[in-house]
């Protein structure tokens, strides 16, 4: 899957990794591995653990025991590493979360401006290039609030392209979003995935997950139940949950 | 068949499209307006009539002392009673022309009197580079009222021997002056510092947030007259014999630490107000907590509570007055003491001093209250939609 020479360790691996919400075992022994360069899907019922499974990635979930590996960096808690992972790891989430306050534009050049430390110009620049890649360009000087859902979606992409992340997660990312602007966001998912970016998505569009994942993770009650690719998920799934889950959400 | 069974049995094709129309015209002229907005309903009528018939006995009233029967020179109390004057007298306006050094600057040495005049004009420089938001370099303005200004203001008023500016006792102070100095010193202290005790109220770290906690609820637990009485007479029983702080950083520091807390609250309220998920992302982006504060969160947070804020500043100035209680010739004590001039007495004055004293806080006040209103719509016009 990566044949990258200089970059061989994996992109993400969880190694017997556990994670608590107080009493709640929200991950149960999570084991994963994740190459450059592979789009993996994450799906499973509502409260299976997926979102938190991606969040820990970036440590915005903290686990509590297991070890957490992201483009070679591993997650002990300290600010050290939680830096340097989130600085390499481009998050969208479900409700976008642009800045309100900042012009479309404003909500790119953040990062690259705080975190990457680029001159004003370099950012700008290259905030501009990834909002030409998402077809935003003419938006740049915007406010969130004037665009469409799948707008603002792809703006928040080109905001987490702005970090030129080694990994980038996807939290249900077209879950908020009108029926009929979800084909522009995975369009761009699907362009992301072509061009060899490492890409883990929550997500429940299957025929999504069909046509672009090189793998599908099954959760269910913060494990992972099966991984598969996707022809062998969705034609013969092994598990009896998974069989449930798939019969349940493709009728 | 009717119409709607048409529907029900036929189903139904558009031929052709409706294109956009503009709206029906309202009904112009004054008449109309009048009708719809004051006299749309009987009730609505009575209350025009009523609150008209208030204004036409109220607004003759107060033009009559302010303006018809007031009396605008005049070198005593004499000019001002009605006996000598020989018609009824509405405010004595020459006992303010009198005393209004007096009201600006108390007993500041007239000799010094361009200090506080530079000193004025040196706030007003930087309140004027801040307030204007199309201002150029407001970054500089910022670190030049904050400070800058404040070490430039303590060496004018205060003197500094080594400049050639001879010492001038807070005790001389007064008036407008202090009044004004009071009021800065409560505003510039009390926003930074309610931030830091909303943040830290909210901090996850329970030492800092008990700590927070603790300090805002003390403070908004006690009346400020308690404060300054306590900052007067009990603090130097507490300081070591020879250490004592003067007379006015005392309630000072006591009307900063008050405002603080309500002003923590105010801004707690606007950051509980954002959705956890900016911080998320703000975090995700790689920012450090400090950062997505700064850039992300407080923004967001402050803009909503901009009346608040200014409800609160509005509060910590007129607050400002309790101050003449433990001696301060603040404005309010100039004037009590001007008006106990005996060579001014006469029914007008005291009168006319505390209109004076209405109109002043008044003006200043409803000022803050128009800038803020200005802010508020040129943030709401930020994120139009």
């Amino acid at each position: 899957m990566t044949d990258t020479p200089a970059q061989n360790t994996p992109a993400v691996e969880f190694a017997g990794v556990d994670a608590w919400f107080g009493t709640t075992h929200v991950l149960r022994d999570i084991d994963l591995t994740v190459a450059r360069s592979e789009t993996l899907v994450i799906c499973g019922p509502s409260g299976s653990g997926k979102s938190t499974l991606i969040r820990a990635i970036n440590g915005l979930v903290a686990h509590q025991s297991g070890t957490i590996r992201v483009a070679g960096f591993t997650l002990d808690g300290s600010a050290k590493a939680t830096d340097a992972v989130r600085a390499r790891v481009g998050m969208v989430f479900q409700q976008f979360n642009l800045f309100p306050h900042l012009t479309v534009l404003e909500n790119c050049t953040l990062a690259p401006l705080h975190v990457r430390r680029l001159g004003l110009n370099a950012a700008r620049d290259l905030a501009m290039g990834h909002l030409a890649r998402v077809q935003l360009a003419d938006k740049a000087d915007r406010r969130p609030a004037e665009l469409s859902g799948g707008q603002q979606q792809r703006v928040a992409i080109a905001r987490a392209l702005c970090l030129e992340p080694e990994v980038m997660l996807f939290d249900e990312p077209t879950s908020a979003l009108d029926p009929e602007m979800v084909q522009e966001v995975l369009d761009t998912l699907t362009e992301l995935a072509g061009a060899g970016t490492t890409l883990l998505c929550v997500t429940h569009e299957m025929g999504f997950a069909r046509a672009v994942a090189d793998r599908v993770v099954f959760m269910d009650e913060g494990q992972i139940v099966e991984i598969a690719a996707p022809d062998a998920f969705f034609d013969r799934p092994r598990h009896p949950r998974t069989q449930g889950f798939l019969s349940r959400i493709l009728g | 068949m009717s119409r709607a069974d048409g529907f029900l049995t036929e189903g139904y094709v558009r031929k052709t499209l409706i294109p956009p129309a503009p709206p029906p015209r309202r009904l112009g002229g004054p008449l109309a307006w009048v009708r719809t907005n004051l006299f749309a309903s009987w009730t609505d009528g009575l209350v025009t009539v009523l609150i008209l018939a208030a204004l036409a006995w109220l607004v003759p009233l107060a033009l009559r002392f302010l303006v018809f029967d007031a009396v605008w020179t005049g070198t005593s109390g004499e000019a001002c009673r009605p006996e000598v004057v020989g018609h009824p007298v509405g405010a004595c306006w020459a006992f303010i022309g009198e005393k209004i050094n007096y009201l600006a600057y108390g007993s500041y040495p007239a000799a010094e009197r361009w200090r506080p005049n530079l000193f004025f004009a040196l706030l007003a420089f930087g309140a004027g580079w801040m307030l204007w938001l199309g201002a150029p370099k407001r970054a500089w303005g910022a670190a030049y009222l904050f400070v800058v200004f404040p070490v430039l203001a303590y060496a004018l008023l205060a003197g500094m021997p080594a400049l050639g500016l001879v010492s001038v006792a807070t005790g001389l102070w007064g008036g407008l002056l202090v009044t004004v100095v009071v009021s800065m010193v409560g505003i510039v202290a009390s926003l930074p510092l309610g931030i830091l005790l909303a943040l830290g109220r909210r901090s996850d770290w329970p030492v800092v947030r008990y700590a927070c906690i603790g300090f805002i609820e003390f403070w908004r637990g006690v009346p400020l007259i308690t404060v300054l009485f306590m900052a007067n007479v009990m603090l130097p029983l507490f300081l070591p014999g020879d250490l004592t702080v003067d007379r006015l950083v005392r309630p000072l520091v006591g009307i900063a630490l008050f405002a603080s807390a309500y002003m923590a609250e105010v801004v707690r309220g606007g950051l509980q107000a954002i959705p956890e998920g900016q911080m998320r992302a703000a975090l995700a982006l790689g920012l450090t907590k400090t950062q997505a504060l700064r850039a992300v969160v407080l923004p967001q947070a402050l803009k909503i509570v901009v009346p608040g804020i200014v409800n609160t500043l509005i509060g910590l100035f007129k607050d400002t007055t309790l101050v003449s209680i433990v001696g301060i010739a603040d404005f309010i004590r100039v004037l009590e003491a001007a008006r106990a001039d005996p060579r001014w007495s006469a029914p007008a004055v005291p009168a006319t001093a505390y209109a004076f004293a209405a109109l002043f806080y008044f003006a200043i006040c409803f000022g803050m209250a128009r800038y803020a209103g200005f802010i508020e719509r040129r943030l709401a016009a930020g994120d139009a939609r």
